[in-house]
């Protein structure tokens, strides 16, 4: 799943340059924040027991708060692919206003 | 609180941080539907791979029950509060590099 979101967004970067990955400072910025309320989320729904995994479909590498390692990279795959869309939005619809112009 | 709850209670949050703690008000803009509107069928894709092959699951107890491409609905408003809280600090961010 984590690798068909990177095949399915990441293109972009070279197709339409959307130039995401290189603006590392910015995206750090608003993904950490988000990513860590969303990590807390995970880690409260694991241990109430909202979901669980299939251990044997996944890695069985849990970082810290016992969450899963596919899930920390969820949470910065994702993240990347929503910016790398809304800049290829951008990069095609020139006229339309995003707000840091 | 159950998922049903917390999934509600991001989606708020992300508002209030789109339109009043950042002003970026994506939630007003052609470009932030468009960019919507792509990315959720491929949420309902991975959504429904993840679920049917049952590599998450989820307690009966904590969401409404409801389901779209054999997930939770809940997931919806947890993917919406993602993407824009997300997409609004990067417009802010950019927008504070440049003043």
């Amino acid at each position: 799943m984590l690798a068909f979101t990177i095949i399915g967004s990441f293109w972009l970067e070279i197709a339409l340059k959307v130039r995401v990955l290189v603006r590392w400072r910015r995206w750090l910025k608003a993904i950490l924040p988000v990513a860590l309320l969303f990590v807390l989320w995970d880690a409260y729904a694991i241990s109430r027991k909202h979901w669980h995994f299939d251990t044997r479909q996944i890695l069985g590498i849990c970082g810290p708060l016992r969450i899963p390692l596919e899930e920390y990279l969820f949470f910065l795959v994702v993240p990347l692919a929503a910016i790398m869309t809304l800049e290829a939005v951008r990069r095609v619809k020139k006229h339309w206003i995003v707000g840091d112009e | 609180m159950s998922y049903t709850q917390i999934a509600i209670d991001a989606v708020i949050l992300s508002l209030l941080l789109d339109l009043f703690a950042l002003k970026t008000a994506l939630i007003r803009r052609k470009v932030f539907w468009t960019s919507y509107a792509i990315i959720l069928p491929f949420q309902l894709l991975t959504n429904w791979w993840l679920t049917s092959r049952n590599i998450v699951m989820y307690n009966a107890h904590e969401i409404i029950g409801k389901r779209i491409a054999s997930a939770p609905v809940e997931d919806l408003l947890f993917g919406f509060a993602l993407i824009l809280s997300v997409q609004a600090l990067w417009v802010f961010f950019g927008r504070k590099a440049r003043s």
